[in-house]
């Protein structure tokens, strides 16, 4: 039976399902990596994976435009951040805990809009699968890797996109100054609060995006909290990639794939009870931290507000 | 005196803050069709309206008090702990055992015993992000966040299985709960009618003794002492790995120790029905915005976690009042959250205010009142 | 500070006016039948909660609407406790039927049910009523209609594959899904059935994978119980392998590949808990939800076009499940 593990069919299809389940949790981490480079931590991703989910859907179906519906969840994404940032900011409140705030007020205000404005679930056309001429031909690697949709690209394209703003980017290095002393950058001359701003509302942004590459992208359906918990899993995994775009793609997909890996434990029959199967990513993930033990440092104002010494 | 109102009104400050809240989901509510005087009647009467109303808030309460406590140590020892979830489900597993298993031992000791075991299944499960966070670098909010979700399939797979109720694994569907705990190791009930339970006491003794384990024994001041500065901390001798460990255990502890309250105190048995937090109620973390509305003081953490049970008992008996949507009270437990959150920064302002002020005005000498002590200590 | 008192003074005054007594509500000409009903789900999850929410609104509908037939109802309460409080104030504010909608409320109602004996109490999914006179209880013999659809799906998969979606290996999925293997083992146990248990009743995307994992293994059928599916129904529909629902009746979400669904008529069981009630029994009774009495209805997709001898099969399949000629062996 575990040899059956082992045939191309199968390795190929927990791949290509891996990756399919790493893109919202790319977006998601990938955003909040930003905002904690520049030192805030945010919880409260999953509420607005959630309002950016329903809002893509709605404005998806409604306009029958799925830009738009893109468009939509980008936006409401970026709100939401924008008031933590504001929370964060400005009021300088706890970080961990304001996080929990947005994240029960988007799961709530999502499930209201949806329940007011559609009352029923419901399906619509998502993004299709976009076949990449010429790759997607290559046996095994092409069926994983070059024939997924247009919002799986684009998570995996944002990694070194993201790896490139931070590290050879001047504003790659004023959030990572923000980060590590935010005191030191604002006696430079970089205003602490406009980078901060700026990796909140840009994390929100991509939350907004995840919950969209969920709703009309992947599973082209909306229903209350079908996010369940992604969103906390989203921001472990920036601890688990060091801050690191790169190590955050490494954890999604390590997190992803061995969850399709546990998925085909089941379906293949192989005799481990389904509780200890679903436990198999969480575990890993923790394991795999462990052995690779490193002296890595969060940048040093993590959650910590910053306030100018008068 | 004008210090001292002034003190007060900050110790109001989360209650003003969720009042705010509370007329921004007017907002909402009247959006909805519902008139919102209706609707926050209903919330008020059914946190504090009947003598039963009230019981219930209180046992809402006590998990998050005692989830609360534990906040207290850790996040004062700069320790983020946010695996209240598995930590309390691991607890009441073990305390639940226990009571299942010496079946014929007699009541106070399976009590007093289920209540160690549910405070050592958390420190089990608190210690372990903790071990891995000194030794490993393994950070804490990952740890926990994964061990939260081990615990619950955990869970799902001994009351689906080896600890299932013999009556229900002979039924063809089988409903995921343990057998009832005898009569004997119910923790008694303090006002019958009502479900008010001892566990609402233990909780309030056990608050006065973290206050006493923070800042009247060695262990509590060297955890706070690490909280506040860690390089410091190690160059005065103490050992910061330790005291991380000691930190995340003890919060671990009590979220633990909750879960065992919750399933002598008010089911008596463990069940669930599969999800997440079926079994917890989020109680893991929303002791969290407990701690956090009592300043992180184990004291003040009694009002706090009375006022947040009072919240979420009045919301739910609000939403059966009026037939408003739950998620609308979920979206309103958010909005509180973030609004008390942000009132902090008041408080801090004017308290640095006050402490100027007090120095000029008071004698040198008088003692300064807690908030103001905390503040210069910080 | 006169900002504060201001703020403080205002939100004072929205407390104390909350606190006024509430206005009398104009009495009503004839005394409606109330019912409220504490679930563990949303009302539109497609699943358990809606099959209960939608046979009280056909129930309203027969008795000629909220003046006559009051529901009120609270969902999401998947936290035991908050249930528990739910069931107990419903009845506190003398409603005349408390249903509690889930199989783990069952503890907490038998300690809430002799404190209110005027009160009757519905519980499901089981066949328990602790003996109490004004407990009643359903459920649904829900391994029936998957063995229906398990005699459909093996009947029209052409691979010889079919993959099952399942959220946690307990109560209700349990009977349908082991059901539905028996039903598929009758017409030919050489079809291999694939299950997987997610985990959860909410992850959608883990169940469009599962989904993924079954077709990828060869599965040209699919089935799944609980909210979740709807990310495994999207799936099927992308490959055009066909589905199979229970609960509620599916076929919106997918019209060309949903074959049928058993749906939940819990309207069966509660005509009689009424009638039973205004006679004066509040309880005691336990009902089966079955084939046999339109309980459980296989419910056809229209939009999908069913080989007549496909039906023909199922007709005397259902046929014999009624009649006792077929019986469901279950692990």
């Amino acid at each position: 039976m575990i040899s059956e593990l082992f045939t191309t069919t199968v390795l190929i299809g927990i791949l290509a399902s891996g990756i399919r389940l790493a893109t919202p949790y790319l977006y998601a981490a990938i955003g909040e990596t930003f905002s904690q480079k520049s030192g805030v931590l945010n919880l409260g991703v999953e509420g607005q994976m959630l309002l950016g989910c329903f809002a893509a859907f709605y404005v998806a179906l409604t306009t029958e435009n799925l830009w738009l519906g893109l468009l939509a969840a980008m936006i409401v994404g970026a709100l939401m951040g924008l008031a933590m940032a504001f929370v964060t900011v400005n009021l300088h409140a706890q970080q961990g805990i304001s996080g929990i705030g947005f994240y029960l007020f988007g799961l709530g205000m999502s499930d209201l809009l949806f329940q007011k404005l559609l009352g029923t679930v419901e399906t619509v056309k998502g993004f299709p699968e976009i076949y990449i001429p010429g790759l997607s031909d290559i046996p095994g690697i092409g069926e994983i890797f070059f024939r997924q949709n247009i919002l799986v690209y684009g998570a995996f394209l944002l990694v070194p996109l993201a790896w490139f703003i931070l590290n050879k980017t001047t504003l790659g290095l004023k959030i990572r100054a923000v980060g590590e002393n935010p005191d030191a950058a604002d006696s430079l001359g970089v205003s602490v609060a406009r980078v901060r701003y700026f990796t909140i509302i840009l994390g929100g942004t991509l939350s907004g995006l995840a919950g969209a590459s969920l709703s009309i992208a992947l599973l082209n359906v909306f229903q209350q909290n079908m996010t369940s918990g992604l969103g906390f899993i989203a921001v472990a995994l920036v601890y688990f990639g060091a801050w690191k775009p790169g190590g955050v793609l490494a954890g999604a997909l390590l997190f992803s794939i061995v969850n399709s890996l546990q998925l085909w434990i089941q379906v293949l029959g192989i005799p481990v009870p389904s509780d200890i199967a679903v436990m198999m990513p969480y575990v890993l993930t923790i394991l795999v931290l462990v052995a690779t033990v490193s002296r890595v440092r969060a940048p040093s104002a993590l959650t910590k507000p910053f306030e100018r010494e008068d | 005196m004008r210090t001292r109102l002034s003190a007060l009104f900050d110790a109001l400050l989360p209650v003003i803050a969720t009042l705010a809240a509370l007329a921004v989901g007017a907002v909402m509510l009247l959006f909805l069709g519902v008139n919102p005087l209706d609707a926050y009647g209903a919330l008020f009467d059914g946190a504090f309206g009947s003598v039963n109303a009230f019981a219930e808030t209180l046992v809402k309460a006590t998990p998050l008090l005692l989830v609360a406590l534990g906040i207290c140590i850790s996040f004062r020892g700069d320790v983020i702990n946010i695996g209240g979830e598995g930590q309390m489900i691991v607890g009441a597993l073990l305390a639940t055992w226990i009571g299942l298993t010496f079946t014929e031992a007699p009541g106070w000791v399976i009590i007093t015993l289920a209540m160690l075991s549910g405070f050592l299944g958390g420190a089990i499960w608190g210690g372990i992000p903790g071990f891995l966070k000194a030794y490993f670098n393994v950070n804490e909010i990952l740890s926990t966040v994964m061990m939260n979700a081990i615990a619950v399939q955990l869970m799902n797979f001994l009351l689906r299985g080896p600890m299932i109720d013999p009556s229900q694994a002979q039924l063809a569907s089988k409903i995921p709960q343990t057998a009832r705990l005898i009569d004997e190791f119910h923790l008694a009930r303090l006002l019958p009618p009502t479900r008010l339970h001892l566990g609402a006491l233990i909780a309030v003794a056990l608050a006065f003794l973290v206050y006493v384990l923070l800042w009247r024994t060695t262990w509590g001041y060297r955890i706070r002492a690490v909280g506040q500065n860690p390089h410091a901390s190690r160059y005065a001798g103490i050992k910061v790995s330790r005291y991380m460990v000691l930190a995340l255990l003890l919060s671990g502890a009590f979220a633990g120790l909750a879960g065992a309250v919750q399933v002598y105190g008010v089911n008596y048995r463990m069940i669930t029905d599969g999800s997440a937090s079926g079994f917890t109620g989020a109680a893991g973390f929303n002791g969290i915005v407990a701690a956090l509305f009592g300043q992180l003081h184990p004291i003040w953490a009694i009002p706090a976690s009375i006022l947040f049970g009072a919240l979420l008992v009045g919301a739910n008996s609000m939403q059966r009042a009026i037939q408003v949507p739950s998620a609308l009270i979920t979206a309103l437990n958010g909005l509180v959250v973030v609004f008390v959150v942000s009132s902090e920064i008041w408080r801090k302002r004017r308290q640095r205010r006050r402490l100027t002020v007090a120095k000029e005005e008071e004698a040198p000498g008088r003692p300064t009142p807690p908030e103001v002590q905390k503040e210069a200590a910080r | 500070m006169k900002k504060f008192a201001l703020l403080f003074t205002l939100v004072l005054a929205l407390v104390l006016s909350a606190c006024a007594p509430k206005a009398t509500p104009t009495p009503v000409a004839t005394e409606p039948f109330r019912v409220a009903v504490v679930m563990p789900s949303a009302i539109n999850d497609m699943a358990f909660s809606q099959s209960m929410y939608d046979a009280l609104m056909r129930i309203q509908e027969e008795m000629g609407g909220p003046d006559n037939f009051e529901i009120v109802y609270s969902e999401n309460m998947f936290v035991v406790d908050d249930a528990a409080a739910a069931i107990r104030d419903y009845a506190t504010q003398g409603y005349d039927l408390v249903i509690a909608h889930g199989s783990q409320y069952g503890s907490s109602l038998q300690e809430i049910a002799p404190d209110f004996p005027e009160t009757s109490f519905a519980w499901g999914t089981t066949a328990e009523t602790f003996g109490q006179p004004n407990i009643f209880a359903y459920e649904a013999a829900s391994q029936e209609g998957g063995y229906v659809n398990g005699v459909l799906a093996a009947t029209l998969s052409k691979s010889a594959t079919i993959g099952v979606v399942g959220p946690i290996e307990v109560g209700d999925a349990k009977l349908y899904v082991d059901g539905f293997k028996a039903g598929v083992a009758s017409v030919n146990p050489e079809i291999v059935v694939n299950v997987n248990y997610i985990g959860s009743f909410s992850d959608v995307a883990l169940a469009s994978e599962a989904a993924s994992t079954h077709l990828s293994a060869g599965a040209d059928v699919l089935t799944g119980t609980a909210q979740m599916v709807v990310g495994a129904i999207g799936k099927a529909e992308e490959a055009n392998a066909l589905w199979f629902g229970t609960q509620s009746n599916q076929s919106s979400l997918a019209p060309k590949i949903v074959v049928a669904s058993q749906v939940y008529h819990w309207e069966v069981a509660l005509r009689e808990m009424l009638s039973l009630i205004k006679s004066g029994t509040l309880g005691g009774k336990s009902f089966k939800a079955n084939l046999a009495n339109g309980g459980e209805v296989i419910e056809y997709n229209e939009g999908y076009a069913l080989p007549a001898e496909a039906k023909t099969l199922a007709d005397n399949t259902i046929k014999g499940i009624v009649d006792g000629t077929i019986t469901i062996t279950l692990p």
